[in-house]
C-alpha cells in the first residue's frame, strides 16, 4: 500500500506520464501523413457517386434524349428546364434547351432514375466552382461535351451498377 | 570582435561626430529587432507545420515552396483588415494594450548576450531588468480587457493577468538558484559561470519548473486560458481585430522566443558549446540551436497536452511550483555553504 503510494509520488514528481505522452506525439511526427491534397489527389469514389450531370449519346453520335420531360417532372428541386425543338423530326423529338441550375440541384439522382433511355446520368466529378453566377447553368452542349469526355468512366459506372437496377 | 568593430567606430566618429553613440545604438537595436520580427513571423509557420506533423497532417503548404510564404500572406491579410474600436471603449487604452504586450517582449532583448561582447546593453542587473520588463506584459492584457468595455473581456483580462503574475513569481524564484551559483545578475557573467558545467545539470528540477512557468506566463497551451474560446469567448481579446489582434499574437510569439533565449542563457550555457572541442562554431549559432530546441519543446507541448482548468492552473502555480522552487533555493544555498562553492 505504501509502496504504491510512493510509486505514484515518484511518477508525478518525474512527470512520467507527461514524458510518455510527449514521446507518442514525437513518434507520430515522423509517420507518413494521411492528408489528401484535394485538387491534385482524390479519394476513390463509388460507382454510385453522384457528381455533375452528363448527357449521353448513342454509339453513332445521335443524342439519346427524346425530350420526354420525365426528368423535369420528377426533379424535386425543379432545377431542370427543357424546351422541345419544334423543328426536330416527328419520329424523334430533340431538346432545344436543356438547362440544369446547379444551385438548385440537390444531386438526388432522380432524373437519372426517371430517364427511359439513360440519356441523363450523374457524372464522376463534383468540381463545381464558378467565377460568375451565370456559370451555374449547365447547358445542353456543355453536358454533351462532358458526356463525351467522361464516357469511359460513365459507362463503367453504369455497367457496375446495372445488376442492382 | 573588438578588432572588427574598431574601423566601424572610427568611420562613424568621423561622419556623425558626437551623435555617433546614438546612431550606433539605433543600428544595434535594428540589427536585433529586425531578425526578431522575422523569427516571430516564421515561428507561426513552424508552429503550424510542427503541430500538423504531430497530428499526421501536412499543415500550410500552398503559399510558396512548402508554404514558406504563408507568414507573409497572413501578415498582408491582417494588415488590410479593418481595426474595429468598440463604441464605448477607451480608444487610447484600447490601443495601448497590444503595444504593451508587444513592446516589453522586444525591450528585454537589450540585455540578452548573443556571444561574448555581443550585447546591446551589458547591464550588471540584467536579470532584474528582464524580470521587470517582462512583468509589464500583464498590464497590456489587463488594459486590453478593461478598455474593451465588455464583461467577458474584463473577466478574461483579470484572469489572464492573475495567471501571468502567479507564474512570474515562480519563474523569478527559479532564477534565484542560478544567480546564487553564478554570484552575478549580469547575464554575460552567468553564461561565463557555466564554463565547466551548465546549470541545467545541478538545477534540473528548477529548469523544468522554469520551463513550465514560462509556458504558463506566455499563455501557451496547455496554459492558454486567456484564449478561453469556450467559456469567455476568447477572453481579453474578444473585441480586438486586425492589427491590434495581430499585435497580441506577435507579443505572445516574441515572448516565447525571449523566454527561450533567457532559458538558454540561464540554464543551457548560452553561447557555450556542450564540449570545448566544438568551439570553432560561433557562439551565436549555439545560442540559436538551444533556443530552437526550447521553442520546439513549446510547440511539442502544445501538440500533446489538453488545456488546464483555471483552478488547477492556479493550484499548480502557488501550491506546487512556489514551494518546490523555495525548497530548491534552500538546497542550493546549503550545497553552496557545505561545499564552499563560492
Amino acid at each position: 500500500m505504501l509502496g504504491v503510494k510512493f510509486k505514484e509520488i515518484l511518477d508525478s514528481l518525474f512527470l512520467k506520464e507527461l514524458v510518455s505522452g510527449m514521446a507518442i506525439t514525437l513518434r507520430y511526427m515522423f509517420k507518413p501523413k494521411i492528408t489528401i491534397q484535394y485538387p491534385e489527389e482524390r479519394t476513390p469514389t463509388s460507382p454510385r457517386f453522384r457528381g455533375v450531370h452528363v448527357l449521353r449519346k448513342y454509339e453513332d453520335g445521335e443524342e439519346r434524349c427524346v425530350a420526354c420531360k420525365l426528368c423535369e417532372a420528377i426533379c424535386p428541386a425543379q432545377a431542370i428546364y427543357i424546351e422541345i425543338d419544334e423543328t426536330s423530326r416527328a419520329e424523334k423529338r430533340l431538346t432545344k434547351v436543356y438547362d440544369i441550375d446547379l444551385f438548385k440541384c440537390i444531386y438526388c439522382g432522380l432524373c437519372e432514375e426517371a430517364c427511359p433511355v439513360e440519356a441523363i446520368v450523374m457524372g464522376p466529378y463534383l468540381d463545381v466552382a464558378f467565377e460568375n453566377r451565370e456559370d451555374r447553368f449547365y447547358h445542353k452542349d456543355k453536358m454533351l461535351t462532358n458526356g463525351d469526355k467522361w464516357k469511359p468512366v460513365v459507362d463503367a459506372r453504369l455497367q457496375a451498377d446495372a445488376k442492382y437496377r | 570582435m573588438t578588432e572588427f568593430l574598431q574601423p566601424i567606430h572610427a568611420f562613424g566618429n568621423d561622419t556623425f561626430g558626437v551623435l555617433w553613440p546614438v546612431v550606433w545604438n539605433l543600428a544595434c537595436i535594428m540589427i536585433v529587432v529586425g531578425p526578431m520580427l522575422g523569427a516571430v513571423a516564421y515561428l507561426t509557420y513552424v508552429e503550424r507545420r510542427v503541430i500538423a506533423f504531430m497530428h499526421v497532417r501536412v499543415g500550410p503548404n500552398r503559399v510558396g515552396p512548402i508554404g514558406l510564404l504563408q507568414p507573409i500572406a497572413d501578415a498582408v491579410k491582417l494588415m488590410f483588415k479593418e481595426t474595429l474600436i468598440p463604441i464605448h471603449s477607451r480608444p487610447m487604452i484600447f490601443l495601448i494594450g497590444p503595444i504593451l504586450t508587444m513592446g516589453p517582449a522586444l525591450l528585454a532583448w537589450a540585455v540578452i548576450p548573443f556571444q561574448p561582447e555581443m550585447v546591446i546593453a551589458d547591464l550588471n542587473i540584467g536579470v532584474l531588468y528582464v524580470l521587470a520588463i517582462s512583468s509589464i506584459g500583464a498590464y497590456g492584457v489587463l488594459m486590453g480587457g478593461w478598455a474593451s468595455n465588455t464583461r467577458y473581456s474584463l473577466l478574461g483580462g483579470i484572469r489572464s493577468s492573475a495567471q501571468m503574475i502567479s507564474y512570474e513569481v515562480s519563474m523569478g524564484f527559479t532564477i534565484i538558484p542560478v544567480v546564487m551559483l553564478s554570484g552575478s545578475l549580469n547575464l554575460s557573467t552567468i553564461v561565463e559561470a557555466q564554463k565547466n558545467m551548465w546549470f541545467v545539470i545541478p538545477l534540473f528540477p528548477m529548469f523544468v519548473v522554469y520551463f513550465i512557468s514560462v509556458v504558463a506566463e506566455t499563455n501557451r497551451a496547455p496554459f492558454d486560458l486567456p484564449e478561453a474560446e469556450s467559456e469567455l469567448v476568447s477572453g481579453f481579446m474578444t473585441e480586438y481585430s486586425a492589427l491590434t489582434y495581430g499585435m497580441f499574437f506577435l507579443g505572445e510569439y516574441a515572448n516565447m522566443i525571449l523566454v527561450s533565449a533567457l532559458g538558454s542563457v540561464l540554464f543551457l550555457g548560452g553561447w557555450l558549446p556542450p564540449i570545448a572541442a566544438l568551439d570553432f562554431i560561433p557562439g551565436i549559432l549555439w545560442l540559436a540551436i538551444k533556443m530552437s530546441f526550447l521553442l520546439f519543446v513549446f510547440l511539442w507541448i502544445r501538440a500533446t497536452f489538453p488545456r488546464y482548468r483555471y483552478d488547477q492552473l492556479m493550484r499548480l502555480g502557488w501550491k506546487v511550483f512556489l514551494p518546490l522552487s523555495l525548497f530548491w533555493i534552500f538546497v542550493t544555498g546549503s550545497a553552496i555553504h557545505l561545499l564552499n562553492l563560492l
